[in-house]
C-alpha cells in the first residue's frame, strides 16, 4: 500500500510521518506514533472511546482517515495534564469514581473538554448531550456526569 | 484495511476518478470508513474533493444552498438555519455531527438519513456534476448514482411552517425508530392549503407521505380534523426491521407520532 506524508501537530508537538494511504487516524496514533491514549472499542463510530479533538472539534479517530488530518491540530488525552498536574477533568474523574475499568475515560474526557471549552458552566442536560456519543459499560454514567459538573465548578472558581 | 485515498482540488477531477470500479466518494466517512473497518471489500479506493464551494452555506433572498461537505454541526449552529437545527441535531452524537455531511446523509440507508427526510419535505434540489434533480428523483436513483453531489438548495420556508420529529428509544441519541418532517402552508384561520410530509424508516430511504398530505388539505390542526390524515399514514409504507424496532412496531406508532407532531 502506498505511503503518504502527513504532518500535523499532536498535543503541541509537530509530527511528520509516512502513513499508509487509507489508514485511520486511530491506527496512525496508536500503532505508528505510539500515543495509545485513544482507545479502539468498536471501530464503527458507536462507542466514542477513540474520540480526539481535531482543530477544536470532537471527532472519532476510528472513522477519520489520517491523511485528511494534514496540517491539523490534534489533541488527545495524553497531552492534557500540564507539567505533571492533572487537568481539572482528570482530577474530577478520579475523585468522583467516574473511572472504573477506564476504557471509555479518554474519549469521555475529550468530549467533556470540548463542552467545557465552549460552555464553561454547562447544565446537566448539556453534559448528558455532550457525552451522548460515548458509551461506558461500568459506571452507570452518573459519576461521569457529576465529575464533569464538578470540573466545571472548579474551573469557574479558579476563574473567579 | 487496503484502502487508498485520492484527494482532488476540483470536483471535476474527483468525479473522473470516481468512475473507476471499487471507488467511492469520501464525505465525512461515518458510513464509508465504518464499512471499510467492518471488512467491506467492495470499496478499494476513496476519492474526495476539497473545492471550497463544497464547504459553504449560503442563505440569500428566499433560498438556501448547503454545500455537500457541510456538516450537521455547521448547520445546527448557523444562525439563519435555526429552524432546521432540530433535523441536523437529530444525526448521531456530537462527534458524528462534526463529521456527518449533507451529501453523505442523502445516501444513508434507513434507519439513517434523518436530515434527508427534512430535505425531502423541503422539496430540495440536489445538484451533482451531471446537473440538477428534485430530491425525490435523486433518492430513487441514488443506488446507481456515480456523480458527486456538490450541493442541495431549497426555498426558505415561511416562519413556523416547518416541523421535524425524530423518535428514538435511547435518549438522547439513539438511532431512529422513525423520523417525520412536515412543511405546511396555512391560511390565517389555520386551514392547510398545502402539505409536504416525509417519513424516515418507513422504507429503505426517505419517502413522501402522499395519502396523508392529500388528507390534510382543507383541515385545521385539531384532533378531529387530522384524524383521516393519521389513518392514511400507513398507506404505501414498507417500514424497516432492525434491532431498534420491527416493521410492525414502526407502523403501529407512526400515526401516534405524526399526530403529536401536527398538534404540537
Ligand atoms: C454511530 C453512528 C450514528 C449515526 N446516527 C445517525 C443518525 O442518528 N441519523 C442519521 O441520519 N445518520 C446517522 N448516522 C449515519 C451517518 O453518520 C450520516 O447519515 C451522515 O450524514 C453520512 O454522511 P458522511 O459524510 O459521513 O457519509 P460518508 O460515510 O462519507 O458517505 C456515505 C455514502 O455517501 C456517499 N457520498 C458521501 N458524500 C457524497 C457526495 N458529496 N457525493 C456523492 N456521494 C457521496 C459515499 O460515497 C458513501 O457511499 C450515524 C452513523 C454512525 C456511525
Ligand atoms: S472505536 Fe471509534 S467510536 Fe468506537
Ligand atoms: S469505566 Fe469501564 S467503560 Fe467506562
Amino acid at each position: 500500500m502506498a505511503k503518504v506524508p502527513v504532518r500535523f501537530t499532536l498535543n503541541g508537538s509537530e509530527k511528520a510521518e509516512f502513513i499508509e494511504s487509507g489508514a485511520t487516524l486511530l491506527h496512525a496514533l496508536r500503532d505508528k506514533i505510539g500515543d495509545t491514549s485513544p482507545k479502539g472499542g468498536c471501530h464503527q463510530g458507536t462507542c466514542g472511546a477513540c474520540s480526539v479533538i481535531i482543530d477544536g472539534e470532537l471527532r472519532l479517530s476510528c472513522l477519520t482517515l489520517a491523511e485528511t488530518c494534514d496540517g491539523a491540530d490534534i489533541r488527545t488525552i495524553s497531552g492534557l495534564a500540564a507539567g505533571g498536574v492533572l487537568h481539572p477533568l482528570q482530577r474530577a474523574f478520579l475523585d468522583a469514581f467516574a473511572t472504573q475499568c477506564g476504557f471509555c475515560t479518554p474519549g469521555m474526557i475529550m468530549a467533556a473538554k470540548v463542552l467545557l471549552d465552549r460552555t464553561p458552566n454547562p447544565s446537566r442536560d448539556e453534559v448528558v448531550e455532550a457525552l451522548s456519543g460515548n458509551i461506558c459499560r461500568c459506571t452507570g454514567y452518573e459519576p461521569i456526569i457529576q465529575a464533569v459538573l464538578t470540573a466545571a465548578r472548579a474551573n469557574s472558581q479558579n476563574a473567579a | 484495511m487496503a484502502l487508498a485515498l485520492q484527494t482532488f482540488s476540483t470536483v471535476k477531477d474527483a468525479n473522473a476518478a470516481l468512475q473507476a470500479a471499487g471507488t467511492r466518494y469520501l464525505g465525512g466517512g461515518t458510513l464509508v470508513v465504518r464499512a471499510a473497518n467492518e471488512g467491506d471489500v467492495s470499496v478499494s479506493s476513496l476519492v474526495r474533493a476539497t473545492e471550497p464551494a463544497l464547504s459553504t452555506i449560503a442563505v440569500a433572498g428566499d433560498r438556501a444552498r448547503l454545500g455537500a461537505s457541510i456538516t450537521m454541526a455547521a448547520i445546527a449552529r448557523h444562525p439563519e438555519l435555526a429552524w432546521l437545527a432540530p433535523a441536523a441535531r437529530a444525526v448521531g452524537g456530537p462527534a458524528i455531527r462534526n463529521m456527518a455531511s449533507v451529501g453523505g446523509n442523502l445516501f444513508a440507508p434507513a434507519p439513517y438519513g434523518d436530515f434527508a427526510v427534512a430535505l425531502l419535505a423541503l422539496d430540495a434540489t440536489v445538484i451533482t456534476e451531471d446537473g440538477e434533480a428534485p430530491i425525490e428523483t435523486f433518492l430513487a436513483g441514488r443506488d446507481t448514482s456515480r456523480s458527486i453531489v456538490t450541493s442541495v438548495t431549497f426555498a426558505l420556508p415561511r416562519p413556523q411552517s416547518f416541523r421535524f420529529l425524530k423518535v428514538s428509544r435511547v435518549k438522547p441519541k439513539g438511532v431512529s425508530v422513525l423520523s417525520i418532517a412536515a412543511l405546511l402552508q396555512r391560511t390565517e384561520d389555520g386551514t392547510i392549503t398545502s402539505a409536504r410530509i416525509a417519513f424516515g424508516c418507513m422504507a429503505d430511504r426517505p419517502m413522501r407521505a402522499r395519502a396523508t398530505e392529500k388528507a390534510l388539505l382543507g383541515c385545521r390542526l385539531t384532533p378531529e380534523e387530522i384524524a383521516p390524515a393519521l389513518a392514511a399514514a400507513n398507506q404505501g409504507i414498507a417500514p424497516i426491521t432492525d434491532p431498534v424496532a420491527s416493521a410492525w412496531y414502526r407502523a403501529e406508532v407512526l400515526p401516534v407520532h405524526l399526530g403529536r407532531l401536527l398538534l404540537a
